[in-house]
């Protein structure tokens, strides 16, 4: 966790100095490396999978929301879903997990169907969990709310 | 179903944040925006910056910022839906460190080779770059520059830069990174069907009873096409999924028949299965008469090594290595009847019950069946072995071309068919699947590029692995690098590819959005405009050309390649780099400038700036003064039309969410070389391989030869690289943004629990993985979601910390010179 976080401050560093159109070391120029091309660093220890089970906001409406607790070990194959046991219609009742969005019951036409639909089977290749690590470097994306702020 | 304690974790969890956002309610609901002048979004269609599946996008801008992005409904492709990377999209172009302005190494106010990055103007940039060019040229010649580019140019910036090299430079040395994954999949297609790309497109999904997926994880290296196999499985019972790989994957979840076989003897397994349909009976006997030839190939061909290399000195034909004599269907049956079920097994691992239900799914006559490939087959010493063998298979049967019946190559780059392999951008090609060497097709380029004849050279030029060897030798010592990041992606960095870059001789401009390890290693970083930055044209792995519009303004001193190609070629004059007797004998081109030979040559300045739609920035084609891009595509597409590779008109492309070529009379074609379906397949034939001059395909005699290193007593493991999900290539792109940070932020070893402890390593423990070239330190994962068997490990590339190219070995494909990532011998220890 150290390493990462002393990366990051070199990171900041870095950009600062080309804000300022200054010079940058060779080695202090890959934002995600930081260290000389002949040298390998130790990586950061593995760090803990996000499973406060508290809802992240979304981006923009569409995006697929991150999954606040760990998947660990879960069953996702042609015999079962394990998401399913609570995420859908049926389950998020009792389970008070959120019921996946309707989207997943329409079809490649968007038709409805009776049930989840085959297309969306395996929630990984849109849904991830979050660890507990620090970007090493940040992202200026603007969320469209905060446009509109700006605007009024 | 009984709550156990997690669910009532979840449950509380749940009322707690509620209780939070009851709370917050009353001010959120006040500031509800309900005019709609207020609450608009400009939307438009792109396609997807990442891989080759080609999903097509909505990108919404608004104030000049994208600001979400989500699957496009109206697509064929992806229907709606994203993959993870795909829905974040928006955020891929605002990491916080984009290059804003040129940059060069530099002490007290000079070039230095040594010095640090220094913030530089465009013209210094670029007459730096012109003085080194000329100077190198001046004393060696053209083949002493050279350029690497990628699958994921444009179509414009890919034309232009094959322009710029071989109609400009005169030099063949320029090759994209499409040479690392699409190479062998090219060099079968081309020795098999004399045509390159898929036959099928992506409907086969819909139409197939089984799928066979050999070396490709699809569920996340092609995530939304996994979204279309799923939906066939699930949909439709009798359909069954077969998964073929030396290590589990993801893609195993969906599998019914999951085959985990020792590497390299993929060979051998789909030798067995031709003789296991030969022996069975089920040569679709009609077919094979009237549309198949049969060859065998070389052998002992050797691993692309050094000459120096002792494997590549014991190799008896490597001068020879594409070479093949006829032979008839007798000979090849007798060729492949070694490969009886009790041998393969042995040598494989697969047990023979599963290699059979394996090779029934192809000899089944009442079966539709669709192989799937990509890096397993494609980075393989003998990967375009791999890709001839299986279209074997595929040709004894007689399923190809029709529904559902699809041997399908998948491609990595979202532009590695469009620009790549279309455009020509490899050191052998030209554009429309011509070559250098082939006379008629220089001619062909010269007459459509208005150029005279000696300029393109007849010998191809330096391929991405020998380009990094020659760097190292000293024998080109100018290289541009666009678009990708090759000092991470390439294997035996090390021995090959640091020591090539940092050459004293040797000059390295490095063109990007984002400060990569491939900037870290250059002399001069040029700031690159990404994906709707610019106007662009990508070609997907079903032939399927998207085009955008420019949305928003690139950052600072930003500037696409197109851009960056096309001034760069003003500051050179034919008199410069063209030999003498070529200009004495075409008088007329003496002292123009490469820009004006190439880019006013009549066709690409042809249209004017009122052609574009007003509605979208187009900041080239303002520069310019015309718009380039429709003029180099229009000019591009005369090499295609009308030799099985027609596009439609530029201004179509921009109405539609794709058109798979080849377009005739405006209409798409789905499946080549069927009658009724592609119309250049004569009536009466019924099928027609019209790329061989007599319309019939190739199956070929392969045998199975080992790879060139194995694990052996001190480097006892196979080590495979690869891909995960949450990140593209190097992750340049898809480590700039948080959540796809957060969920895969360093790369880890993924090895067997057991081999993890006779080493006595844990979860988590810091190791070294250590080859014969380099070593590099990472984590023990012994969980998740790829599971190695005893004996061999999985590193992932996409982390700029964890270069595991370090340890990889360059050994290429002799015949398509590409490198095998998937496979050498490391040993790993405690850190």
């Amino acid at each position: 966790m150290k390493t990462r976080k002393i990366l990051s401050v070199i990171a900041l560093v870095g950009l600062s100095m080309s804000a300022m159109a200054a010079t940058i070391p060779a080695d202090k120029v890959a934002t995600l490396r930081q260290v000389p091309l002949d040298i390998e660093p130790t990586p950061p220890v593995m760090p803990k999978v996000d499973n406060t089970d508290v809802e992240k906001a979304r981006s923009y409406p569409m995006q697929p929301p991150v999954i606040p607790h760990k998947i660990d070990g879960y069953q996702i194959d042609l015999k079962a879903n394990k998401c399913m046991q609570c995420h859908s219609r049926q389950s998020s009742t009792y389970s008070k997990a959120p019921m996946v969005s309707v989207t997943h019951y329409m079809d490649r036409d968007n038709n409805f169907l009776a049930t989840l639909s085959p297309r969306r089977y395996f929630c990984t290749q849109c849904h991830v969990p979050q660890v507990d690590a620090k970007p090493l470097v940040g992202n200026d994306f603007v969320d469209l709310h905060e446009l509109m702020k700006k605007e009024k | 179903m009984k709550m156990n304690r997690r669910d009532f974790m979840k449950a509380n969890a749940a009322m707690a944040a509620a209780s939070v956002a009851g709370l917050a309610l009353p001010a959120a609901a006040s500031n509800l925006i309900t005019s709609s002048e207020q609450t608009k979004l400009e939307w438009n269609k792109a396609p997807c910056r990442f891989c080759g599946t080609g999903c097509s996008v909505i990108v919404a801008t608004r104030d000049g910022k994208v600001v979400a992005t989500h699957g496009d409904a109206k697509s064929e492709v992806n229907k709606g839906l994203n993959c993870i990377k795909g829905y974040f999209l928006s955020k891929i172009m605002y990491g916080k460190d984009r290059i804003q302005t040129p940059m060069m190494r530099m002490t007290n106010g000079q070039y230095d080779k040594n010095g640090e990055f220094t913030p530089i103007t465009w013209d210094t940039a670029f007459d730096t770059m012109a003085a080194k060019w000329k100077k190198t040229m001046k004393e060696k010649g053209p083949t002493a520059v050279g350029m690497f580019g990628s699958g994921q140019w444009t179509v414009f910036e890919g034309y232009a830069a094959v322009k710029l090299m071989k109609a400009g430079f005169g030099s063949n040395n320029i090759d994209p990174n499409a040479r690392h994954c699409m190479a062998s999949a090219v060099g079968g297609f081309m020795r098999t069907f004399g045509i390159d790309e898929p036959m099928g497109c992506y409907d086969d999904m819909e139409a197939a009873d089984a799928f066979v997926l050999w070396g490709s994880n699809m569920a996340e290296m092609h995530p939304i096409l996994w979204t279309r196999v799923t939906d066939r499985r699930l949909s439709a019972p009798h359909v069954k999924v077969a998964v073929l790989s030396t290590f589990e994957n993801r893609s195993f979840d969906l599998a019914d028949l999951p085959v985990v076989f020792e590497p390299q003897t993929d060979l051998a397994i789909l030798n067995f299965i031709a003789n296991y349909i030969i022996q069975n009976n089920k040569v679709n006997k009609d077919f094979v008469k009237q549309h198949v030839n049969f060859r065998k190939g070389q052998t002992d061909i050797g691993y692309g090594l050094r000459a120096s290399n002792p494997l590549q000195q014991k190799a008896k034909n490597v001068a020879t290595a594409g070479s093949s004599t006829a032979i008839d269907f007798e000979e090849f049956k007798k060729f492949v009847a070694d490969y009886d079920v009790t041998s393969v097994s042995k040598l494989s691992g697969v047990s023979e019950h599963k290699l059979i239900e394996l090779a029934e799914l192809y000899a089944d006559p009442n079966r539709k069946v669709t192989s799937f490939w990509t890096m397993g087959f494609n980075q393989h010493t003998r990967g375009v072995w791999c890709n001839n063998l299986i279209y074997n298979i595929h040709l004894l049967v007689g399923k190809i071309s029709t529904p559902g019946n699809s041997p399908f190559s998948l491609t990595g780059q979202p532009s590695a068919c469009g620009t790549a392999r279309e455009v020509g951008t490899f050191s052998h090609r030209l554009p429309a699947d011509m070559v250098v060497t082939n006379p008629k097709h220089r001619a062909a380029a010269q007459k459509i590029w208005n150029i005279p004849e000696g300029i393109i050279p007849p010998k191809p030029g330096y391929h991405a692995v020998e380009q990094n060897r020659r760097l190292k030798d000293g024998d080109l010592n100018c290289y541009w690098v666009q678009v990708n990041n090759n000092m991470q992606a390439a294997a035996n960095m090390n021995e090959e590819g640091l020591p090539g870059y940092r050459n004293p001789e040797n000059f390295i401009v490095v063109s990007d959005a984002y400060p990569t390890v491939t900037t870290q290693a250059a002399d001069m970083i040029l700031p690159a405009a990404m994906w709707v930055e610019k106007e662009g044209a990508y070609g997907n792995a079903e032939r399927r050309t998207q085009f955008w519009h420019q949305m928003v303004k690139a950052p600072g001193e930003s500037r696409s390649d197109l851009w960056q190609l096309m001034e760069f070629s003003k500051r050179f004059t034919t008199d410069e780099v063209w030999p003498k007797e070529v200009l004495d004998a075409n008088p007329q081109f003496k002292g123009k400038t490469l820009y004006q030979v190439l880019y006013q040559n009549g066709n690409v300045e042809k249209f004017p700036l009122s052609d574009m739609d007003s509605k979208y920035m187009n900041d080239e084609a303002n520069h310019f003064g015309f718009y380039a891009q429709k003029g180099l595509f229009e000019e591009y597409a005369q090499f295609g039309r009308g030799r099985g590779h027609d596009l439609a008109d530029f201004d179509r492309y921009h109405e539609e969410h794709g058109l798979r070529w080849p377009v005739v009379n405006g209409v798409e074609t789905k499946w080549r070389y069927r009658e009724g379906s592609d119309p250049y397949v004569k009536a009466g034939t019924g099928f027609q391989f019209y790329g061989k001059p007599d319309g019939k395909a190739v199956i070929y005699a392969l045998p199975y030869e080992p790879a060139p290193e194995s694990p052996d007593e001190e480097f006892d493991l196979w080590l495979s690289t690869g891909r995960v999900l949450e990140h593209w290539h190097s992750g340049s792109m898809t480590q700039r943004v948080p959540e796809l940070y957060k969920a895969f932020p360093d790369a880890v070893c993924f090895m067997h629990p057991e081999d993890a402890k006779k080493r006595g390593l844990r979860r988590g423990d810091a190791i070294k993985v250590i080859s014969r070239r380099g070593e590099i330190k990472t984590r023990v994962e012994t969980r998740g979601r790829n599971k190695p068997p005893v004996g061999l490990v999985f590193v992932p590339w996409f982390d700029a910390s964890q270069l595991i190219n370090k340890v990889t070995l360059d050994a290429t494909d002799p015949l398509s010179k590409q490198t095998d990532f998937k496979k050498c011998a490391i040993k790993i220890v405690k850190a």
